[in-house]
This record gives structure tokens, sequence and C-alpha cells, in this order.
């Protein structure tokens, strides 16, 4: 299977084309902490649970994204910085739809 | 001064299982976190998720599997500094570590073991004007002494179960309580919602949503505050403001202890997970070398190697002998004893 391209703006505005694996389950937290674009230890911190909303990302293309869950709501809803966009980047696994996504990650 | 063998700064579940690893080897411990209460971030964040990887658990639940392990090294009688973060530390002539947390409180031993996981959790703060100059001027991100909003006018703002509790906890004393929450909905566990239902009922809890704090105003101290609900701005007077959206955590003041720190982590020697100042050792999350997996039970395999080293450093003139627990069984501190029943060995043709 062939990896896909996600784009990634990390926190101080740089822009990054990554090659995602679609074969191994990962989602989105997940591909950027692999990548190493957040300092290490804020995002991600509740390791996927969507329980702290330290890996809260906008959505800057029009890609179809799993629907959001009842727990993630409620996280962004008591986050910071939140936009009509955000979403918590542990909660969308990527697979060969989300290819081209493009997505900027919030502040901490 | 609290004086032990290991102090352990961060009492999440690598912490906790230190304290028995270090008990097998008649060592005391003594843990301090910056929460109120032990358990990092499974008590914290987490409690109610299940864990799958925690070996001979095929599921526990976070919270649980602190219980579990508070119930196993309860025996080892560890003492625990808890809502206070470890400031700083000296190294005395006689080689022993004396550790000062920002209430002041002094520790010493010859050993200091880090479990602080991703670090000491600091409040997350709201996007307010001048929300520093109010702080300690009438808002406060942890509560501390309860009695001092008995009769107060005090605005909480959050969704999760520290919000919906402490409401609950300063109406039943008689503050004057307001709950601003963005959304209709709370996230607490269902019987926290229920209750403060039933006091919004009473007339003892005003909860105002989908609203946010916008403005906080006062010359000296906070005065009021400015509820914005639905594009309406109204104004609340108020003495104190309790903002409870969740903490977030920080490395804090060990990143100035001298330490080797790679990527918000302190870099470990594998052999025992010493760091590059012989006697403190980091241990769990908040270590780092070639091939670390930030796992519970990583943390659990570099807490017992540890101790081994510990041991030579406190006993330097004491032989360790490796056992068994089987064999060995448990000696608490407590004066309890575990061991395995002896079999009966009796002949059935006499």
């Amino acid at each position: 299977m062939s990896d896909i391209n996600i784009f990634i703006k990390d926190r101080d505005g740089v822009s990054h084309n990554i090659k995602a694996p679609i074969d191994i389950s990962i989602n989105l937290m997940e591909l950027i902490r692999l990548h190493e674009l957040a300092e290490e230890g804020t995002l991600g911190i509740c390791g996927g649970t969507a329980m702290c909303a330290s890996c809260q990302c906008y959505i800057e293309s029009s890609h179809p994204l799993p629907k959001m869950e009842a727990e993630e709501e409620a996280m962004l809803s008591e986050a910071f910085y939140v936009k009509e966009n955000s979403r918590l980047s542990c909660q969308i696994n990527i697979n060969a739809k989300l290819s081209g996504l493009s997505l900027e990650i919030a502040p901490e | 001064m609290i004086k032990t063998d290991i102090i352990i700064i961060g009492a999440g579940p690598t912490g906790l299982f230190t304290v028995f690893e270090a008990g097998l080897l008649k060592l005391k411990c003594h843990l301090i976190d910056t929460l109120p209460q032990a358990g990092g971030q499974c008590s914290e964040i987490y409690p109610k998720k299940p864990i799958y990887d925690i070996p001979g658990f095929p599921e526990i639940l976070a919270g649980d599997l602190i219980k579990n392990l508070m119930e196993q090294c309860k025996q080892f009688k560890p003492g625990f500094t808890l809502g206070e973060r470890a400031e700083d530390i000296i190294k005395k002539k006689d080689g022993t570590f004396v550790v000062t947390t920002n209430k002041g409180t002094k520790h010493q031993a010859p050993v200091v073991a880090i479990a602080g996981g991703l670090g000491s959790f600091e409040p997350k703060k709201p996007i307010l004007d001048r929300l520093d100059f109010y702080e300690d001027k009438g808002v406060e991100y942890i509560i501390k002494e309860p009695e001092i909003y008995r009769g107060k006018k005090v605005v909480i703002a959050g969704g999760g179960d520290s919000a919906l509790d402490w409401s609950i906890f300063l109406a039943n004393i008689n503050a004057d309580i307001t709950l601003v929450h963005r959304r209709n909905e709370f996230r607490g566990a269902l019987d926290s919602v229920e209750k403060v239902r039933e006091l919004k009922n009473k007339n003892k809890i005003n909860v105002i949503t989908p609203a946010e704090v916008t403005k906080i105003s006062g010359r000296d101290k906070l005065e009021s505050l400015t509820i914005t609900s639905k594009n309406t701005e109204t104004e609340l007077l108020a003495d104190h403001f309790i903002p409870l959206f969740g903490l977030s955590p920080r490395l804090g003041p060990i990143a100035n202890w001298g330490l080797e720190v790679e990527k918000n982590a302190i870099k470990v020697d594998t052999f025992d997970y010493q760091t590059n100042i012989p006697g403190i050792f980091a241990i769990g999350d908040v270590n780092t070398y070639s091939g670390k997996l930030k796992l519970i039970l990583c943390g659990f395999h570099e807490a017992t190697l540890m101790c081994q080293s510990a041991h030579k450093i406190i006993h330097p003139d004491k032989k360790n002998v490796f056992r068994y627990t089987t064999v060995s069984g448990v000696n608490g501190f407590d004066g309890s004893r575990k061991e395995a029943k002896k079999p009966v060995i009796q002949s059935i043709n006499n």
C-alpha cells in the first residue's frame, strides 16, 4: 500500500509535506509526534484518549473526517484557541481518503 | 527536615512501584508530587480509562492500577508531600541531597529518584486581559483552603469533574457559587452532574451556560467579572474567580538542576537509569535513552534496576543478595509478613 501526503503547519508556522503510511493504523496526533513536529511533551499528553486537548489542530481542507464523538466535543469545549475547524488530531485515523489533507497544529 | 533513604519526585505509577522495590531492599521512600493525590496522570487525566498492557492484567482502569499500587506499597510505609512542587536541590558535604518544595518543605536523602512523568502539572489559564495581575488577588487555579470561600461570591469556570466537584463542595460550605461553562453539557461523572442540578434547583448554585468569563475588573483586586452568553454581556460581582480548565505538564524547576536534558526528558545511563549527577536517577516517562518507550511497564523495570544501585549508594558496605519474593516473602515496615504457605507433607498409607 502506498503512503499519502499530509500537509502540516507546525506551531512556528512552518509547513511540512509529510508522507503518511495508511497501512499501520495511526492517527494524525501520532503522525505529528512521529515526525517530531511539536516539542516533546506538549502534544498528545494523554496518549490519545481525548482527555487533554493538547493535540488540537485546525483542519484546513475539506476532507471527509470521522464524526466528532461526545468526548472530543466536550474536551474541545474546554480548550483554548478553539475555532470552527478545530479537531483533536488523536481522534482522526489516517486512511486513503485523507490524501492531501491540510492541517495546522493549534497553539499550546 | 524529612529524612529518608530515597526521595521520589512524582507519585505516579513508576514512583509508587519504586516504593515497593526499594522496600524489598529495606530502603525507605518519601514521595513529592504537585498534585494533591497520588497517581499522576492515571489519577488526574484518565482514571476511568482502561490500560491493556500492564503485565498480568488483561484490562485494568488507570485509577484501579493506582489503587493496587498504593495497596502494594503501603506495607513499606512511604511518606508523602502532596500538593507541593520540588523546587530546588542541593548536595551537602556528606553526599546527601536536600530537596526543597515551593512551600519550603525540606527532604534529605542519599538518593533522589525523579519519576516525574511529563513534568509537574500546572493549571491551564484562560485567555483574559490582565489575568496575571489578578492572580492571588481573587483569581486562583487551585483550591488550597476551602474555608476562605465560606460566605464569599465565587465564580467557577469549567465543565469537567473539578469544576463540578468544587462547586458542590463550596456550595455546601455556604459559598455563593456561580458555575460558568461554555456548553450546556458537562463532562463530569454522572452523579456530580446530578448533584449540581439538585443544588441549582434549590438555588444553592447559579449555573450559567453556554457562557464564558470574558473580562475581569477591579481596582486593586478582583471585584467583578463580565460573563458573555449568546452575545449578551452581564457583569457579576465576585470575590473569587476559579478557572478549572485542566492541567498541563511542565518539566519545571527540574530543568535547572544541572541535569542533562534532551527534548524535555532527562538523559540517563541504561545500566541503572542514573543521570549525569551521581545519586540522582530518572525513571519512567521523564527519562530518555536510545530506544526509550514511554510505557508504565518500562517505568516498573527501570525502578527495579534503579533500586539495586540506590542500595549500593545508601549501604556501600552491605551485600545485597538477590531474592525472589516467592521464596523470601515480603517483610513490611509495618510489621506485616507475607509468605508462601508451607506445603503439607503427610503420608497417606500409615
